[in-house]
């Protein structure tokens, strides 16, 4: 008769409690950071188009081109994913390198704020833009 | 010894030893290749494209803020010191452009092999000093 080995835990329990292994979580980061690179191919070419389109144009072509609605559309849909790229791709570089667990978090809330707030002003200035 | 982390540092070697394990070298040590410059370069213009980004931000709040403010940006842009700066984020938009494609490759799976990983490095490299020169030449052409 084969005997069936017991399984075995190999990890103690302390490394348990201090959440040691595998990150658990990130996979929605992951994918996260793929689609919008994914998306970010059309859009960073369309984005190209339209600085040469908008070149030595003054407020008034600005505001006649942002009012085309596929260009609010499609600005709109490259600031999303931009700054979103850009949050999820900071964040990587500084879980890298910043080692103390305090100074990574400040640093975290820092760039995050930062991000959030060019991203909105981005998008709002679309938005004004567009509808006025 | 202060965490765990530090005490799986210490271990035995072959003769029984006591020993302190090495760390992976880093990249001081490391002869430069195709392989860790591209993915260096990777990281460094994803820091420069977010920097851009932020420049994105402020052309357009100075669009939607008043037709003074968008002149002077435009002015801005046009001036000697505001096209160095739009070169470099137009190279780095670019190579971040090309290497991010290579990374959705190897994300799905292909070119791990080491001589295309070396070739894809190369093609861009190459491909993204060629779409900034183009890119240039075409928006001073129309400009």
């Amino acid at each position: 008769m084969t005997k069936i080995n017991p399984i075995v835990i190999m990890r103690s329990p302390l490394a348990r409690a201090r959440g040691l292994g595998s990150a658990r979580s990130g996979r929605g980061d992951w994918w996260a950071e793929r689609l919008t690179s994914l998306l970010l191919v059309p859009l960073s070419l369309y984005f190209v188009l339209s600085v040469f389109l908008l070149e030595g144009a003054d407020q008034a072509a600005m505001i006649r081109y942002m009012a085309e609605p596929w260009n609010t559309v499609l600005f709109l849909a490259l600031i999303t994913s931009l700054f979103y790229h850009i949050e999820l791709g900071l964040r990587a570089v500084i879980e890298d390198y910043t080692h103390s667990e305090g100074r990574r978090l400040v640093t975290i809330l820092i760039m995050r704020a930062t991000v959030l707030f060019f991203g909105i002003l981005a998008a709002i200035s679309v938005l004004k833009l567009a509808f006025s | 010894m202060k965490d765990v982390r530090e005490a799986l540092l210490n271990g035995l070697n072959s003769q029984g030893q006591m020993v302190r394990r090495p760390l992976s070298p880093h990249l001081q040590v490391y002869r430069p290749q195709m392989t860790s410059v591209t993915s260096i370069l990777h990281r460094f213009t994803g820091i420069g494209v977010s920097l851009g980004a932020i420049l994105l931000s402020l052309w357009l709040t100075a669009a939607a803020s008043s037709a003074r403010w968008f002149a002077f940006a435009q002015s801005a842009a046009a001036s000697i010191p505001g096209m160095i700066v739009l070169f470099l984020f137009t190279l780095a938009l670019f190579y971040h452009f090309c290497n991010g494609i290579r990374h959705l490759g190897w994300d799905a799976g292909y070119g791990f092999d080491l001589p295309v990983a070396r070739r894809n490095g190369a093609i861009v490299i190459a491909g993204s000093v060629a779409l900034t020169a183009i890119t240039w030449i075409i928006g001073l052409i129309i400009w």
